[in-house]
């Protein structure tokens, strides 16, 4: 599986993405100019990650502006075709904003930025502990669509405590249900607020990363 | 009486309003050229109990100036609505 | 308009200085002229009362590549052909007007003397000092300076990987934001900020010209008054996603090759850039001002020229290349213009519509060339009376375990001691994926250099109040706790940048206070090679009730030339054999427990040696390269046991830790044993079989070393006093600032 990791005019975590996908995971990463369309190189059995930043400066909304950019509409055409798409942080925010994923993410809650290790899991993997840094990444949905996503496994990470209970002192920005990331219905999008490229390196004594990608089927 | 008002709180005309500018490329980008200039700011709904209009403008003129809007960088209009 | 002295006073220029405008070209400048003198002569351009006792600091040698004062950044070898390029500035005035905005382009402005070099940023820290936490005036401050650093900073894409953050009255009306970028670059590709070759297209690029903080330069050069916070100046808009783009855009446009010099626009934007450049290069400039993109109509000449709008560059270009710097700057979605050529004549002539607005000779206007630089006079402060009378006979000493563990309690939550996390969460920490010291704490921040299979070890370090006590040894402690810190996590101290932060220099204390407090760094520097780089002076910290504390803020940078030297500050195993290096002094002096506890705000500096401080760096520096041990922290802010307490955090450890033997037999009191900050202390951790070997090697080196005790599961027992678990002690730690916030 080969990477390309989109450059918007403020993504600020695109060379983290790039060094941990090609130093800590041995993958070919492609990098994509937002200004261009092109996806060559890549096919539908690869993954377009979308990282995190300030793109745009994350004026008027965040995402809301990168959103509207050539490279995306080519991203969103890859996605309807099926190819993976990971989006995290700032790249969750886009994904929201263009509807690839359902939802939004809301300032935080506390409304400080908030910057530092928290844990996230699944039942498949447990707590893992990843960083945060962002200043809006609540998730909001209706409670329909919450339950909706609950019924349709499409929850993927829950901010949860360092032994694994989902509780509300270990939720960094009052998300619903906990709620740290998501995937669309056919399972080829996902969103996450953490950064797991901050998480899979020895020398940063911290490789819980790498164990997100392994469970998002990108390695 | 409650008095319902209005305000607008914005950049102060001569200062930079990176916000206005980041929209402004994202227009651009999207194919609107005909705008010519942006500027983004907030609107503030308060409802304040007084009994007559003129002290709920006073009152609304007090919170702006305090607290509102930061005379540093921002001005202020107070609408009244009823 | 006539142009009179009163016009010159009015533009903050003195009847002398105006004499010499005149003298220098002979007839009688026009308005603009005058305005380009005074800013430029103003003291924060042009250092004219400090300059003379900055020359006396170490400025060369050790790994310096380029000396302090020549470029906007100092230069210093990192060896493989690598170079680390970093410096501290102070955003004090514009943060105490307009407190978000002030350190945003604090932080912004920091960056772009580090990227116009052509180095990549890699990590920021920040020295921050404001008024008592309870008063709402200084939480409003806090507030708006901790938010404005992390919305530039964090959109910026730096981390922000340390800084310290204290709380003294005297701050109250004068906080200080200072701020640090550290970056890295191949060392033979540096751009300097230098104009050459006539007929060279001179480029503006970036945001458009407003009238934003017009004469800031000389506003931050003058007392806030009451009346100056009235009077609200325009203050500067910060625009991190226009920094993040130009931050790329002149990396990229360095490569092409096509750039000649360049120099960011900072404080007396195009007037400072053109002059400097020019005087730098010894040439001259034409400059069409009607050619300056403007965010607002009919803006004057002498507006354009003093403009200190944000995140815009100027550049001189290799004529016939510009098209290669125009496409980089498209890509980017930058607007670029070129507004000039160089000339050959030393002059700057300013255009304005083809009407020749000003014509100055650029040498005449910079720090170097014809800026005034004066000696002031010094007298030593009347309140160092006050100081001599302290005696420690005078002071109680503690005598019950239980009074020792309510004092730790107290001072575990002062402000000054207790975490910061409210503060440092707030900021991107961690971007870039390189800072080691999220997950294993140094007492300097640990920086992975990428690509260059280096680290850096970081630190801001200084104790004002100790300086205020003693601003000779006061300026030496500062640079030697910077020092020991970077000693503490493995690297090298390679080299200083300063922030001398004081209040009006014209006030001959205050100025004994900066002669000294300048002297002392300067033989501290020499003695731990760590040349001066750089930096800057920000004086009238002042108000009518007095100054700030003197505050020479030390950046420092350390090289570890393998990360696997990096040591760590925390408890590692339960069992570990706890160790103080240094010795134990019966001295309680400018400590922590003295000023906030007992209220006694007038003693003398700690205890400091500088010769048994370079001694016990030299020491731990190479028992740290020989593995030889598993933690070390060095004792500081609230003595020996808060320190431990530290040391307990990370990993939930505690210690059980025996005083009485100890203290009996050099005769330490109670209070000074715990609470003492007398310097060059270092408490380690080390296996239990490793103990002899030390000991032996602390023999050998005439280094002293007392066996504290051992580190525990979770309990702290003080003198056979079981004080609880560690994990109650770090809530209250980490709780405190935001209890008295909340």
């Amino acid at each position: 599986m080969k990477f390309g990791v989109v450059v918007f005019p403020g993504s600020n975590c695109d060379r983290d993405m790039q060094d941990a996908l090609q130093h800590d995971l041995n993958k070919e990463v492609i990098m994509l100019w937002h200004k261009n369309k092109s996806l060559e190189g890549l096919s539908t059995n690869d993954c377009i990650v979308l990282p995190g930043g300030f793109s745009y400066g994350d004026y008027l909304r965040c995402g809301a502006i990168a959103r509207f950019s050539p490279m995306m509409q080519s991203v969103i055409e890859f996605a309807n075709k099926g190819g993976k798409v990971l989006g995290v942080c700032n790249g969750f925010q886009i994904l929201c904003e263009s509807g690839l994923l359902p939802g939004v993410l809301l300032q935080n809650a506390h409304q400080q930025f908030v910057c530092k290790n928290i844990f996230i899991k699944n039942e498949v993997t447990g707590a893992l502990k990843i960083p945060v840094a962002h200043g809006d990444g609540r998730y909001f949905a209706n409670d329909n669509l919450l339950n909706e996503l609950q019924k349709n496994n499409q929850i993927i990470f829950n901010y949860c405590d360092e032994n694994g209970n989902i509780n509300t002192a270990s939720n960094p920005n009052g998300a619903a249900r906990n709620i740290a990331g998501i995937r669309n219905k056919t399972g080829n999008v996902f969103g996450m607020m953490p950064h797991p490229e901050r998480a899979t390196s020895k020398t940063l004594n911290n490789i819980d990363g790498i164990k997100v990608f392994e469970y998002l089927g990108l390695n | 009486m409650i008095y319902n008002v209005q305000i607008k709180v914005m950049p102060l005309k001569d200062l930079l309003d990176p916000q206005g500018k980041a929209v402004l490329g994202g227009l651009k980008n999207l194919g609107i050229n005909t705008v010519s200039d942006v500027r983004v700011g907030k609107h503030i709904t308060l409802e304040i109990n007084a009994a007559s209009e003129a002290e709920a403008k006073t009152i609304a003129e007090e919170a702006s100036k305090k607290l509102l809007a930061n005379p540093v960088m921002e001005f202020f209009e107070i609408e009244m609505v009823n | 308009m006539e142009i009179t002295v009163k016009t010159a006073q009015e533009l903050r220029l003195t009847a002398d200085e105006f004499e010499l405008i005149k003298q220098k070209l002979g007839r009688t400048p026009n308005f603009t002229e005058l305005c380009t003198f005074s800013a430029m002569w103003s003291e924060h351009c042009s250092y004219k009362n400090s300059i003379k006792w900055l020359k006396t600091l170490p400025r060369s040698g050790g790994r310096m590549l380029v000396a302090a004062g020549e470029e906007n950044a100092g230069l210093m070898d990192m060896g493989n052909g690598w170079g680390v390029v970093f410096k501290i500035e102070s955003h004090n005035h514009p943060s105490t007007i307009e407190p978000f905005q002030g350190a945003a382009t604090g932080v912004g402005g920091i960056q772009r003397d580090i990227f116009t070099m052509g180095a990549r940023p890699i990590a920021s820290l920040n020295s921050l000092r404001f008024g008592n936490l309870k008063d709402k005036k200084t939480q409003r401050l806090l507030s708006g300076v901790v938010k404005g650093i992390g919305h530039y900073g964090n959109c910026f894409g730096v981390p922000t990987v340390g800084g310290e953050v204290y709380f003294e009255e005297c701050y109250h009306t004068n906080p200080l934001v200072n701020a640090m970028s550290v970056g890295i670059m191949k060392a033979d590709k540096m751009v300097s900020a230098t104009a050459k070759g006539k007929g060279n297209p001179v480029i503006y690029v970036g945001s458009a010209t407003g009238k934003d903080g017009i004469g800031g330069a000389s506003f931050a050069s003058a007392n806030i008054t009451e009346e100056s916070t009235e009077e609200l100046p325009a203050v500067q808009v910060g625009d991190p996603f226009q920094e993040k783009k130009l931050l790329e855009a002149c990396l990229e446009v360095i490569e092409t090759g096509a750039v000649v010099g360049m120099q960011d626009m900072g404080a007396a934007g195009i007037i400072c850039s053109t002059a400097e450049m020019s005087a730098k290069g010894e040439v001259g400039m034409r400059i069409d001002l009607d050619k300056v993109p403007t965010r607002q109509k009919n803006m004057k000449a002498w507006e354009l020229l003093l403009s200190e709008s944000q995140e815009r560059m100027l550049m001189v270009v290799e004529k016939g290349r510009e098209q290669e710097v125009i496409d980089v700057f498209e890509k980017w979605d930058l607007s670029c213009s070129t507004i000039g050529e160089v000339t050959d004549d030393g002059l700057l002539k300013f255009y304005m519509n083809e009407n020749l607005e000003a014509t100055i000779p650029a040498y005449e206007l910079v720090l170097g060339g014809g800026a005034p630089q004066y000696t002031r006079e010094y007298a030593e402060p009347k309140y160092f009376e006050k100081i001599n009378e302290f005696k420690i006979d005078d002071v109680k000493d503690i005598h019950s375990n239980n009074e020792l563990k309510l004092v730790a309690e107290k001072l575990i939550q002062l402000p000054n001691i207790a975490s910061k996390r409210w503060v440092y969460t707030q900021y991107d920490s961690m971007v870039g994926a390189a800072n080691t010291s999220t997950n294993a704490p140094s007492d300097a921040a640990v920086v992975l250099a990428k690509g260059t299979g280096k680290a850096l070890a970081i630190t801001t370090d200084c104790n004002s109040k100790y300086v205020f006590a003693n601003p000779y040894v006061g300026g030496m402690i500062a640079v030697a706790e910077a020092a020991r810190n970077i000693v503490c996590s493995g690297g090298e101290p390679i080299g200083v940048t300063n922030c001398l932060n004081f209040g009006n220099p014209y006030n001959p204390e205050v100025y004994y206070q900066f002669v000294k407090a300048v002297t002392g760094m300067g033989d501290a520097c020499k003695k731990f090679n760590t040349p001066v780089t750089g930096g800057n002076v920000s004086f009238y910290n002042q108000n009518p009730e007095g100054p700030v504390y003197p505050t020479p803020t030390i950046g420092m940078v350390g090289v570890l030339d393998n990360i696997e030297n990096k040591m760590t500050l925390d408890f590692k195993k339960e069992g570990d054999i706890i160790l103080l290096l240094g010795k134990q002094q019966n001295d309680i002096a400018s400590s922590e427990y003295l000023h906030k506890i007992l209220n006694i705000e007038y003693s003398p500096a700690p205890h400091f040696d500088i010769n048994e401080e370079f001694q016990l760096q030299q020491f731990v520096s190479n028992i740290i390269k020989e593995k030889l041990i598993e933690s070390a922290h060095d004792i500081s802010e609230g003595g020996l046991l808060i320190t431990l307490l530290e040391k307990g955090f990370n990993k939930n450890l505690g210690f059980n830790v025996i005083s009485n033997e100890v203290r009996n037999l050099s005769d330490i009191r109670n209070d000074a044993f715990w609470f003492g900050e007398a310097q060059s202390r270092i408490v380690i951790t080390v296996k239990e079989g490793r103990m002899k070997e030390i000991e032996d090697k602390c023999k050998a080196s005439n280094i002293s070393i007392t066996k504290l005790g051992t580190v525990t599961s979770n309990a702290i027992i003080i003198d056979e006093n079981n004080w609880g678990s560690i994990i109650d002690w770090k809530e209250k730690y980490d709780t405190a600032i935001e209890k008295i916030l909340n």
